[in-house]
């Protein structure tokens, strides 16, 4: 199992250093990862010469050229003005130690203008909600999914298959909507947002406060995709049920229960995840429109801001912390995977 | 059927549009530039709510002297050597239950040393006449009364004086002329206006022999046209027209081009097997693993990209999608068939082999699945639009709900503003859901058991 783990976990990061090498590739075709990495050296030698008291009389010329000089030589002596090829190895293990450099233009709550430390502020908000979304959105499809294949041909079956189409519209659009009844017209829940303005001071209030402005968002997602992913299940378990050893163990009187649980559930779960990984994997991508609608402060908002407001650093940030948020959300379906079917783990095939 | 029908009327659209407002027309249009929407009233509502509303909302009035209009008239008197005594008279029937939204004088003169001057007089239908303004014109420019704070406090004055009461609220100029004088005008809730013939008087001096001058006045409505206005004032209409073969277009564009590309790198990768089918399943592998969205955000603010550009980055990034590993199965039995021996057998090349024999097999059956990934990517185009990276200038669905969210359309209350193109929107995806799934029952019947 331990090997497993650890040669997909191998696998996975050289997803995430061919992912960020690509995404520094395409970055600085317009050279802004160049931009990053210079801004940062002169702003820390700036704050260098402004600190140092022996510099401290000198005229505000003289001080500007001291700092020219300093950069440039800082410059060649971290090998900038070498050829792309040689600074993009460099690059790319800066972004993959999370030393994303400094915005341009945002700040975190706290006021720090480090990409790290304001990408690390938003993922909480992003995390919540969208694992939150994706497991209600799992629990309830498989305990639907294994109903309706029970009760296959009843009215729920039929009206899960029918309104199976209501996926074609993505969640974020049906949020619009939720909205629209929800906020604007019934004034019963928030347009959006984390927690009331101001947020409230005791702990109990305050994730009471949470609690309700998630509402809207979780419903835009299950409205969207439980009808789909209910339906996708039900064939999954449809499929199984009609196997033989579930016939036998009908025969031999099981309560439908343990047959559900033993027989059905259990060898569908590994296709189950498959699918799950590639739901949630594109989940990460819906996020970021989800965010942008009801105006949740996670990742999404952030990169919606930092395309706005053209804060690069930021975006190449995001990019990065996406890739690793892809590649742990694999990785985790993959041990699960194993865990479940043990024919993976044991490498037979 | 149903599906067909709706995108039949969508086509129609798209060709309607096409053929009558020209694409560079409806950037133009849309860019908003040098005051073309100067005549249309600011987010209003599309005219037909009036039917289904209690209370009839006005239409823009427009009155140009300028032109033979009725309503208007305008009488240039010669008074000495070169002076000229003009008296302009703007006349309408305003019988609406809701106050107009701004109201406007638009004027132009001709001159060469000394400007024409006018006072301005507005009329109400019971006879009263209030002074408005005495100005003195340039060339070109307007007079915007709804903006006359001056005036603005000279009728709430007039108000207070004639009902000897405060009050409540805050008058604005355009209630303060259109309303009736009465007890009611104090309350929010009670005042309205005052039906019948309105009439703007304006008086004026022409000092020289050739000078000339023209009003315009415009009464914003609250209602404009088939879709209402934004806050530009342009019309929502070019945009939804617009906006509808550029969707198709974009939605079909897209899933196709994916579709085949992803079919010849799946059935390269199951015909040749070995190296070659390791190469192209570990590259579909990484790029399923990339996040797509962020890396194409990225692309779009970095490289500034127009709509078809944006195609452009969105197939390239596909094609290593998750499509080729579904394919890439099929492909894997359909190399067994004896068929594919047979062409073997007479020599027939690789080539010849993946595009006549190998792909063709599968293509029916794929026709419902590419049908139905349509509306993902028309929904991509419009949620690109929703994050501010939409085409610059093409009019789209997308930037319309766009521009409603950055005006806090949801908030204010202009709902028609995101209702439309998200009507439009939802018209789309369930058109090509229909097709896609009774396409999928022709083509797939075997599906229909279970």
């Amino acid at each position: 199992m331990l090997r497993y783990a650890a040669l997909r976990g191998i696998c996975l990061f050289a997803v995430v250093v061919v992912a960020v090498y690509i995404t520094i590739l395409i970055a600085n075709m317009g050279g802004y990862v160049d931009q990053i990495i210079k801004s940062e050296v002169r702003f820390r030698i700036g704050v260098l010469v402004n600190q140092n008291p022996a510099y401290k009389n000198l005229p505000p010329s003289k001080k500007a050229e001291l700092i020219e000089g300093l950069y440039q030589q800082e410059i060649k002596r971290l090998g900038l003005d070498a050829p792309f090829i040689f600074r993009s190895h460099q690059y790319l293990v800066r972004a993959l130690t999370l030393d994303l450099g400094r915005s341009l233009y945002l700040t975190s709550d706290t006021g720090s203008r480090l990409v790290r430390n304001i990408i690390l502020e938003r993922l909480p908000a992003t995390v919540l909600l969208f694992t939150s979304i994706n497991l209600i959105l799992f629990f309830i499809s498989i305990t639907l999914g294994l109903y309706a294949s029970r009760k296959y041909g009843s009215k729920l079956d039929k009206l899960i298959v029918a309104l199976s189409p209501l996926s074609s519209i993505p969640g974020w659009f049906y949020g619009i909507f939720l909205i629209l009844i929800f906020a604007a017209t019934l004034h019963i829940l928030p347009y959006g947002g984390l927690v009331d303005v101001p947020p409230p001071k005791d702990p109990f209030h305050y994730a009471l406060s949470v609690l309700k402005h998630m509402i809207l968002p979780v419903l835009s997602w299950l409205v969207a995709y439980t009808f789909i992913q209910t339906y996708i299940r039900r064939t999954f378990f449809l499929m199984f049920s009609q196997e033989d050893y579930v016939e036998m163990a009908e025969a031999k009187g099981l309560p439908p229960r343990i047959i559900e649980r033993r027989y059905i559930l259990k060898p569908t779960l590994p296709p189950i995840i498959t699918d799950l990984s590639l739901t949630l994997i594109s989940s990460w991508m819906g996020a970021v429109i989800t965010e942008r609608v009801f105006n949740w402060p996670g990742l999404g908002t952030l990169l919606y801001m930092a395309a706005i407001m053209l804060d690069s650093p930021v975006i190449i940030g995001s990019v990065v912390i996406y890739a690793y948020l892809l590649a742990i959300t694999v990785f985790v379906l993959d041990i699960v995977y194993a865990i479940v079917d043990p024919r993976v783990r044991l490498g037979v095939t | 059927m149903a599906g067909i029908a709706i995108l039949l009327i969508l086509v129609g659209i798209s060709i309607y549009t096409i053929t009558t407002i020209p694409y560079e027309r409806a950037t133009y249009l849309w860019q908003a530039g040098k005051g073309i929407w100067l005549d249309n009233p600011r987010n209003a509502l599309p005219s037909w709510m009036n039917l289904f509303l209690p209370k009839k909302l006005p239409e823009t009035i427009i009155l140009d002297t300028a032109e033979k209009q009725r309503g208007v008239t305008k009488i240039v008197v010669p008074f000495g050597k070169t002076m000229s005594k003009v008296i302009m008279e703007l006349t309408f029937n305003y019988e609406y239950d809701d106050f107009p939204s701004e109201i406007n004088l638009f004027y132009s003169s001709k001159f060469t040393s000394t400007p024409p001057q006018l006072t301005v007089y507005w009329v109400k239908p019971n006879g009263e006449k209030f002074k408005l303004k005495d100005l003195t014109l340039s060339e070109k420019g307007a007079y915007y009364i709804s903006n006359d704070e001056e005036l603005a406090k000279t009728l709430i004055n007039h108000i207070r004086e004639k009902l000897g009461e405060e009050p409540e609220y805050g008058i604005t100029t355009e209630i303060a002329l259109f309303a009736k004088e009465d007890k009611s005008i104090l309350k929010k809730e009670t005042v309205s206006p005052l039906k019948g013939k309105y009439r703007m008087a304006i008086e004026g001096m022409l000092f020289e022999k050739d000078s000339d001058v023209n009003v315009k006045l415009v009464v914003y409505g609250k209602v404009y046209g088939m879709a209402g206005t934004d806050h530009l004032r342009r019309d929502l209409m070019i945009a939804l027209l617009w906006g509808t073969p550029i969707a198709l277009s974009f939605g079909m564009t897209a899933a196709l081009s994916i579709a085949v590309l992803q079919m010849i790198i799946a059935a390269t990768s199951a015909w040749f097997g070995g190296r070659v089918d390791f190469i192209l399943q570990r590259l579909t592998e990484i790029n399923m693993t990339l996040p797509f969205l962020p890396i194409l955000i990225m692309i779009a603010v970095f490289y500034k990209l127009n709509i078809w550009t944006m195609l452009l980055v969105i197939v390239a990034l596909s094609i290593f999608g998750s499509g080729v590993k579904t394919y890439r199965a099929v492909f894997l039995q359909v190399k067994e068939f004896p068929y594919i021996d047979a062409a073997r057998s007479y020599g027939a090349s690789s080539l010849r082999i993946i595009f006549l024999y190998i792909i063709p097999k599968i293509l029916p059956t794929i026709i419902p699945s590419l049908v139905l990934s349509v509306p993902d990517f028309v929904f991509l185009e419009a949620a690109l639009a929703i994050l501010g990276l939409g085409d610059p200038v093409a009019p789209t669905w997308g930037k319309i709900i766009d521009d409603a969210f950055s005006a806090g359309a949801l908030y204010k209350g202009y709902f028609y503003w995101v209702l439309e193109p998200s009507f439009l929107l939802i018209l789309t995806a369930l058109g090509f859901a229909l097709l896609g799934l009774s396409l999928d029952k022709i083509f797939n019947p075997r599906l229909k058991e279970v």
